[in-house]
Order: C-alpha cells, then sequence, then structure tokens
C-alpha cells in the first residue's frame, strides 16, 4: 500500500520536454531515501497544461509542480515526500496564494472545465488495466451486457443528446440505430474508431489514446453490442508513437482479462479491436477515405449515399466515431442519459475538448461545457493574450473551419453558434490570433494544406482549391485586383457545392470566413500594397529612422545579405532591393530606430 | 475474467489505491508530523501503519498527510485527526500500535480515543 502517489505526465507534449528523465531520477531518488514501499511513481497521460510541462502532481496533498528539471527532484523528494514540507517555489505560480496554497481544481485554467472524455487523463496509469477498472471502468460494459438491451443502449445513447465530437456533430445515437437496424440480415457488422486526428494543432485523441486507452476501448465494444457487431478497428496515426503503443498494450490486457474475445463475461457476446495506422494523409479522416484505407486500398472517399451505416467496411454496415465521442460513452451509460443532457445547452449537449494554441497564455488541452463563450475560454481558462496584445480572432474547425472575429467574442460555443457565424465546431481545434497575425496569410497557411492534401479523385477540389491558392498568393504578393476578390468568392461557391468528400465541401472556409469578417485586410493588400499587421513580406519595408539612429553598426553586422551600408557614427541605410525582410536588424536594434512598414 | 463479481473484486481492490489521487478525497483528514523531530521520534512507521490501514479498511473518506513541525517536539510523534466539521483532535507519543487503536475507536466507530490525546499527556 502507498501512502503518498506522483503523478507524472507521460503524455507526447511533457515527454518531449523531459518527462522521462523526471521520473528515472525521482523513483532514484525515492528509492535512495528508502521511500520505495511508501511513494509509488504513477506515468499518467496529458493534464491539459502542456504549456507549462513538465507537470507533476504529489497526492494526497495535491501539490501541482510546474516546469520540473531533473536538478529539482532531489529536493521535492528530500522536502515533500521525506519530511511533508511542499517546494512551494516549484509549484504552478497559479496556486500559491497569500492565504496559502490552493487547489489545482481551483485555478483559472481548471475551474471552468468539466471533465468528462478526459476525465481519467492525468490521473490513471494508461498501461494498467487494473487502475482503470479502478475507476469504474469496465463496470458500463459489465451493465449493458447484463442488464440492458442493444436496444435500450441505443435508446440510452440518443436520450443523452450525444453528437459527434470529429467534426459533423451527427447525433452518435441516430448513427448507431441506423446500423443496427437498415440491414437487418447482415451477416458481419463493423464498429470503427476514427483516431485519424489531422487537424492543424488538435490533439485531444491523442490525449485520450496516451491518457485513458481502455476508455476507447470498453466504449467499442459496447457499440459493438448495441448495432450487432463482432469487430472493430481503430484507425490511428502512425505518427501518434506513444498513443499507438499504450493502445497495444491496453488491446492485449483486455484480451488478457477477457474483455475482449469470445463470451464476454459468460454472456456468449463476442468483441474483437485490431489497429490499423493511417499514413498522415488528410483526407483519410474522411469516413468512406478511411474505411477505403483500412480495406487496403488507397484512401480516397466514395460518393454518399450508400451511408456507411448500411454499406460502409467491407460492404458491410459500419459506424464510424472519432475518440472523444467514444471517450462519453461508458460514462452515459454509468450515469444515465439524462446526466449528459443535463450539461451543455439546448442542441448540443455535454462537454468538448479545445486544443487552445496560438497567441493565448495558457496553452493545451481544455475540457468545457457547451454553451462556454469564446471568451471564457481565451480570457479566464487561456490567461488572456501575452504581451497585454488585442484579441482579433480565434480560428476553429480546422482547414475546415472558420474565423470568430471579436464581434462575436461573447457567444456561447456550441455546434450550431458556430455554424451560424460561418465556422464549425471541427475536431475542436482552438487557434488563438492577436494583432499581429494577418488574416490573408491564415487563409492562404489553411489552403495551403488542403491544397496539398486533396486527395485528387474530384476535379472542384483538385483544381479549384489550387486557383484559389494561386489567387491568394496573388494578393499576398502585392499584385491583386478587386476582381481577384469577386473571383475567389465564385471559386468558392463551386469547390462548397461540387466536391465529392467533407475536404473540398469545407475546404473554402478559411476564406469565406476571413473574407466576411476581415475584408478590409483583403482590401488593404489590394489597394495600398500593404499588409496592415506586417506579416506578408513582399508588402513589407524595413526602414532606418535617420533621428534615432546613432550608427552602432550592430544591425549591418547581423544582416545577412549586407543590405545595410553605413560608416560608424553616421546615420545607416537599407537597400531595398537587397533586403530580404527576415527581420534580424530590426530585432538587433537597441535604440528602436528601425521601423517596419 | 468470466463474471461480473471479478470485475468487481479487481475495482475494490484498485479504488483504495486510485481514489487517492482525488480532490478533497476525504472529508476526515489525519495529519503526521514529519519534520526531523517527528521522524527522530519514529512517526514514519505510524505513517506508514495509517495509510495502510485506512487502505486496508477501504476508508474512502479519510486522507492521510504529512505535514511539517507542529511545534511540541516532546509530544512527537504527533497525529492530528481533522473532523468534517473542522474539530481537531490531537493525539501525542503515537506509536504504530495506538495508530491502529485510533483508527479503529475514532474513525470507524466515532468516538475520540482519549487516553491518546494531548489533554491526557498534560494531565498524566
Amino acid at each position: 500500500m502507498y501512502r503518498s502517489h506522483v503523478l507524472v505526465c507521460g503524455g507526447t507534449g511533457c515527454t518531449s520536454s523531459g518527462s522521462a528523465k523526471i521520473i528515472d531520477a525521482l523513483q532514484r531518488e525515492i528509492d535512495k531515501n528508502g521511500l520505495g514501499g511508501e511513494v509509488q511513481v504513477v506515468k499518467t497521460g496529458c493534464f491539459g497544461l502542456c504549456a507549462l510541462g513538465p507537470v507533476m502532481v504529489v497526492y494526497p496533498e495535491g501539490s501541482f509542480y510546474s516546469m520540473v528539471k531533473e536538478e529539482d527532484v532531489a529536493e521535492i523528494v528530500s522536502e515533500h515526500l521525506l519530511k511533508g514540507r511542499i517546494v512551494t517555489r516549484l509549484l504552478y505560480s497559479e496556486t500559491v496564494t497569500e492565504e496559502g496554497i490552493k487547489s489545482i481544481n481551483d485555478t483559472n485554467f481548471y475551474k471552468k472545465q468539466k471533465r468528462i472524455a478526459l476525465r481519467n487523463c492525468g490521473i490513471i496509469n494508461p498501461e494498467s488495466i487494473d487502475e482503470y477498472i479502478g475507476t469504474d471502468g469496465y463496470a458500463a460494459l459489465g451493465k449493458v451486457l447484463t442488464e440492458m438491451s442493444p436496444d435500450e443502449v441505443i435508446q440510452t445513447i440518443l436520450d443523452s443528446g450525444l453528437r459527434g465530437r470529429g467534426g459533423g456533430g451527427f447525433p452518435t445515437g441516430l448513427k448507431w440505430k441506423l446500423a443496427r437496424n437498415l440491414v437487418p440480415d447482415a451477416d458481419q457488422k463493423y464498429v470503427c474508431c476514427n483516431a485519424d486526428e489531422g487537424d492543424p494543432g488538435a490533439f485531444m485523441d491523442r490525449s485520450v489514446l496516451e491518457g485513458d486507452p481502455h476508455a476507447l476501448i470498453e466504449a467499442m465494444a459496447i457499440a459493438g453490442y448495441a448495432i450487432g457487431a463482432t469487430k472493430g478497428y481503430i484507425y490511428v496515426r502512425a505518427e501518434y508513437p506513444i498513443a499507438v503503443k499504450r493502445l497495444k498494450i491496453a488491446i492485449d490486457q483486455a484480451r488478457e482479462y477477457n474483455l475482449l474475445g469470445d463470451d464476454i463475461f459468460g454472456t456468449g457476446f463476442n468483441f474483437d479491436l485490431y489497429i490499423r495506422l493511417g499514413s498522415g494523409a488528410f483526407v483519410c479522416g474522411e469516413e468512406t477515405a478511411l474505411m477505403t484505407s483500412i480495406e487496403g486500398n488507397r484512401g480516397e472517399p466514395n460518393p454518399r449515399p450508400p451511408f456507411p451505416a448500411e454499406k460502409g467496411l467491407y460492404g458491410k454496415p459500419t459506424i464510424l466515431n472519432n475518440v472523444e465521442t467514444y471517450a462519453n460513452i461508458p460514462r452515459i451509460i454509468l450515469n444515465g442519459a439524462e446526466w449528459l443532457s443535463s450539461i451543455g445547452t439546448e442542441k448540443s449537449k455535454g462537454t468538448k475538448v479545445f486544443a487552445l494554441a496560438g497567441k493565448v497564455n495558457n496553452t493545451g488541452l481544455v475540457e468545457v461545457p457547451m454553451g462556454t463563450t469564446l471568451r471564457e475560454i481565451v480570457e479566464e481558462i487561456g490567461g488572456g493574450i501575452p504581451g497585454g496584445k488585442k484579441f482579433k480572432a480565434a480560428q476553429t474547425g480546422g482547414p475546415s473551419g472558420g474565423c470568430i472575429p471579436a464581434e462575436h467574442f461573447d457567444i456561447p460555443i456550441d455546434y450550431d453558434n458556430l455554424i451560424s457565424i460561418g465556422s464549425m465546431m471541427g475536431s475542436g481545434g482552438l487557434i488563438v490570433m492577436d494583432e499581429d497575425n494577418c488574416m490573408v496569410d491564415i487563409a492562404k497557411f489553411f489552403l495551403d494544406l488542403t491544397v496539398d492534401e486533396s486527395c485528387g479523385k474530384c476535379t472542384p477540389c483538385r483544381i479549384g482549391t489550387k486557383r484559389l491558392l494561386e489567387i491568394l498568393e496573388k494578393i499576398i504578393s502585392g499584385n491583386g485586383t478587386l476582381a481577384d476578390i469577386d473571383k475567389m468568392e465564385e471559386l468558392c461557391y463551386h469547390i462548397k457545392a461540387n466536391s465529392l468528400c467533407g475536404l473540398g465541401q469545407s475546404a473554402p472556409n478559411p476564406v469565406i470566413s476571413t473574407l466576411k469578417y476581415f475584408r478590409d485586410e483583403y482590401l488593404a493588400h489590394i489597394n495600398e500594397k500593404r499588409c496592415p499587421a506586417g506579416v506578408c513580406k513582399s508588402l513589407l519595408t524595413y526602414e532606418i529612422l535617420p533621428d534615432k539612429c546613432i550608427g552602432c553598426t550592430a544591425c549591418a553586422k547581423v544582416c545577412p545579405t549586407n543590405a545595410i551600408t553605413g560608416k560608424v557614427k553616421e546615420t545607416h541605410v537599407i537597400n531595398q532591393n537587397k533586403c530580404i525582410k527576415c527581420g534580424a536588424c530590426m530585432a538587433k536594434c537597441k535604440f528602436k530606430a528601425i521601423i517596419k512598414k | 475474467m468470466k463474471t461480473l463479481e471479478e470485475l468487481k473484486a479487481i475495482r475494490d481492490k484498485m479504488k483504495g489505491q486510485v481514489e487517492i489521487r482525488e480532490e478533497d478525497a476525504g472529508s476526515i483528514r489525519i495529519v503526521v508530523g514529519m519534520a526531523t523531530c517527528g521522524i527522530a521520534a519514529g512517526a514514519r512507521p505510524v505513517l506508514t501503519r495509517l495509510s495502510d490501514i485506512v487502505q486496508e479498511k477501504a476508508l474512502g473518506n479519510v486522507t492521510v498527510v504529512q505535514t511539517g513541525c507542529i511545534g511540541l517536539c516532546q509530544y512527537e510523534p504527533i497525529v492530528e485527526v481533522h473532523a468534517a466539521g473542522g474539530d481537531k483532535t490531537t493525539y501525542v507519543m503515537v506509536t504504530p500500535e495506538k495508530a491502529e487503536e485510533i483508527i479503529d475507536m475514532h474513525i470507524i466507530k466515532g468516538q475520540v480515543a482519549s487516553k491518546y490525546t494531548i489533554e491526557s499527556a498534560k494531565l498524566g
């Protein structure tokens, strides 16, 4: 029995900031101090506060240590674990107040969060099935197999109001119901999981796979029982090595306990799971392309209908949900449909995980009830924008989504509200932008991605997105005309209306929404040949202010192209023909004599 | 594993282990003085025994934590029991055996083990 548990984040974020070394050092120091039998070190999944990694929590006190370095470990062990004196210096600064140390759950980052999908991330050891069972794991599977009929399971999910967390927001229960009933005499059905998280910046699915893989396994077995399937596939990115490894361990453990396999809990229900690795094609997040890829073919979408519920993987009825959606299922079964439907807004129930990134202080993963406003997420949970800059927009939904401008800062975020203002939930990427971000450049960034990732099967997407990108590049280089804006709008309309799959149908969204809310920035690029945010290099010039320059020569020395000339103690000048606009001179100048316009 | 009972057995075994990681897991807090004076007087075996019993008996509402010097070094090892309502009982010169008794009397049966409290130590 251990009296104290030290939980160290072993997610991808903290692993890359060195948590593996911290764990080794902890174990070493603990053994050295003879605490091996009293203190347990647990490698967990992601805590969400990735910006402060590596993070660790010591229980039962709940002390939250952030940005821990290897050399701090000895002090934590000898002071805190041995003598019971919390090392205040290393605590997450927000937990240290004049009245004493407050709980991590009372900090701005955590207090507005409600964790359902991420409930076990950062709490349990993801490589231990026993710990998962200790948090009521597999109890929901036991409950459905012994107490509920498949129809009752589907009704519970329907009543809970759960909608797909991967993008479209389709009601999960309805998907299951169709797969159960559309083809009554199907000899085989499949349960699939989309773990091919491709949106730039989104990593909630990875976090669940890494931090709580058994929740996914349990949920997929429940889905199998509900629709009448005996086989399931998890389609996961090969770029998630830690997730794949833990998933494999979890599946092996579940098989060993006979929670996967034949005759589960002695009820005669058979279900097994297989992993398929995706090779980083964005289009394989689209359901028909994903299934084609599982079958071993080139990942290209197919026209719908027929929908997968009728004819999916290997031509059999199939359901496909994403990781976060599945992670909600066991809790809904255990707590009841009303429990989930009591959280959130009228048409969007439960919570949503957002990957908070960009110009915000607390980057990381946050799970909030549906209907939380953008302002609460950015200013309170996210801790505001660094450097006192002004909020300009938030990009949601990745390459399929759009930008939300400051005027909609107080909009409650749910599926329908986001669509009404021209964005979408998507998988939950949330990129915060401040006044230094150029919106034309942002639109180009996302379009770059869709052009690269378009599979090429249909013309509107393959050629349309390429032409759209060319027009954007023309505007960014200062050669745009007003007619280009009209052309872009027309092209966006046709790409949306005629593309085969969701990738093409949503690819113009970043352009459409920036044109709608930030048209003045496009016009500045075209009419004034000026980039208001100072991002687009072709439209920038760096100049030296003669009255501020003292002729120290620092800028001339740092310039990589020798574009700056001038004698010592005399005003320097920049040769605009040689300047590559790298900004090195401006960063170097101590006298603020170099400006960008 | 073939039955729900087997699942439940694992859950009950692990629950005590995992519950310690919940904030405000216990409404009762048992605090052990673990400064140099406490450790010298033998607080470490008291602390481990306390946490063992709490987990063995699956006392889900009890948290065992350590603290620094309480200030009464001659009475160490000191164990404080903070009840849910905020009432504090201070036990002094605790040994692992006394710790067992304190849990049995105070936590399980709800009676203060008065023969080990600081008040009786001062009187005696």
